[in-house]
């Protein structure tokens, strides 16, 4: 590696001016395939207060499970249009709410599918590198073999399956500290 | 089984820590346990891809978004994404935001009794060309006091937001000026453990993009996280 990274640095209480231009929260348009579904939740600091300004990001498969990036070589169909990406500012309460659809299976380490999930990306005030976390699907049987589920201690990987809260509305909650802590990933 | 081309991770006290005392905010917001380390997957390596449909003629262009010009110095700012390797990330989007000459955003969260410019909204954005260049015409924007510690005030500075090719590149930064007094006294700055990091977010002045009777330019190179030299396995 000949040059050093360019050091990563919080997106200040301003960020809004900066990034709502792309705010996305409907990740699937019309067209595209799919169980559609919402999802919800707040950002809670530790004292489990929502917060305020903070930027939750998404990205994921359609539901056959094929990203709309050059490196998936896949010959999955890929709907015209879906770009896979959320992007989503918290309210002042902390809150967050976006539609998608159900990503597929996507390929993982050693040539087995992963369950369906949705890459996440936290930034906000206070938060000097982002976080990088996953949302998996309640009931859903891949769940079990997950390569990277299995690696979070049991106890804890309930912080990454969303809760079914209504019919097509999810619930999933972002918890920086405490007993509840969400597990971030270091990719 | 094909292979994937998955990423480095990044150099040891390159990037700061979550819980970093001096930035008083942090207290309760980083996590208190360690990460789960985790394989990179095509979720990981994948990510958002943005185009010219995206983007505004005059999203580059912080000072033609209004009818008049904006109060301030003109500056161009323009560099190169890179990655870790020296190689260009080409067609990748850059977001920017900033405060005003003032030192004042355009927010309902800034209360600072400093001057709104109603031809400055502080926002531009753009993609890298082929060979990983960018550009911005913006005014250089004011310090600003916080409330982070007695008297505390931030360096001028410009917030960088980039994708690179993959989800797992993403970067969101902050550029600063060259010979700032202000910025071995900042918090966010001095969170880069590594001087040469740190360095890393200072532009250099450009005299040799500075247009004559018009604008000093500042060159900011950014550098993403590079790729590993080995592919991993991946069906």
């Amino acid at each position: 590696m000949k040059l050093i990274a360019s050091g990563s640095q919080t997106v200040g209480p301003y960020l809004h001016i900066g990034l709502t231009w792309l705010n996305t929260d409907r990740i699937a348009g019309p067209g595209v395939r799919g169980e559609r579904m919402i999802i919800q939740g707040r950002l809670l600091d530790g004292d489990g207060v929502g917060v305020g300004d903070g930027l939750v990001e998404i990205w994921q498969a359609n539901a056959a499970g094929r990203y709309a990036h050059p490196d998936d070589r896949r010959k999955t169909p890929l709907e015209k249009g879906f770009r896979g990406f959320g992007r989503i500012p918290t309210d002042v309460k902390g809150r967050f709410r976006f539609s998608t659809v159900k990503p597929g299976r996507v390929p993982g380490p050693g040539g087995n599918l992963q369950a369906p999930h949705l890459s996440v990306t936290v930034f906000m005030r206070g938060l000097l590198k982002q976080l990088s976390t996953r949302i998996y699907f309640p009931g859903d049987p891949a769940n079990a073999q997950d390569p990277l589920l299995k690696r979070v201690p049991a106890a804890r990987r309930a912080t990454l399956i969303a809760r079914r809260k209504a019919k097509g509305v999810l619930e999933w909650n972002i918890v920086l500290q405490g007993r509840s802590e969400t597990v971030f990933f270091d990719f | 089984m094909s292979k994937i081309h998955g990423y480095r991770k990044y150099r040891p006290r390159s990037q700061p820590a979550y819980d970093f005392p001096p930035y008083a905010s942090t207290a309760k917001r980083h996590p208190t346990r360690p990460l789960v380390i985790a394989p990179q997957t095509l979720s990981e390596i994948t990510g958002p891809v943005f185009g010219y449909d995206d983007l505004q003629p005059t999203d580059h262009d912080l000072t033609r978004q209004h009818r008049g010009e904006p109060i301030g110095e003109r500056i161009l700012v323009s560099g190169r994404v890179l990655d870790e390797s020296g190689r260009p990330v080409p067609h990748t989007l850059v977001e920017v935001w900033q405060a005003n000459a003032a030192g004042r955003y355009p927010h309902k969260a800034d209360q600072h009794d400093a001057p709104l410019d109603p031809n400055f909204s502080g926002a531009g954005r753009t993609l890298t060309d082929a060979k990983g260049h960018y550009r911005f015409v913006t005014v250089r924007p004011g310090e600003y006091p916080w409330r982070n510690h007695y008297n505390a005030w931030r360096p001028a500075h410009i917030h960088f937001s980039l994708f690179g090719r993959a989800f797992l590149t993403r970067l969101v930064t902050q550029m600063y000026f060259p010979g700032d007094p202000l910025l071995t006294l900042d918090p966010m700055y001095m969170s880069i453990p590594d001087p040469k990091g740190r360095q890393r977010l200072v532009s250099q002045f450009d005299l040799e993009n500075t247009v004559p009777q018009h604008a000093l330019a500042y060159r900011f190179d950014i550098v993403l996280r590079g790729r590993a030299a080995t592919p991993m396995e991946q069906s």
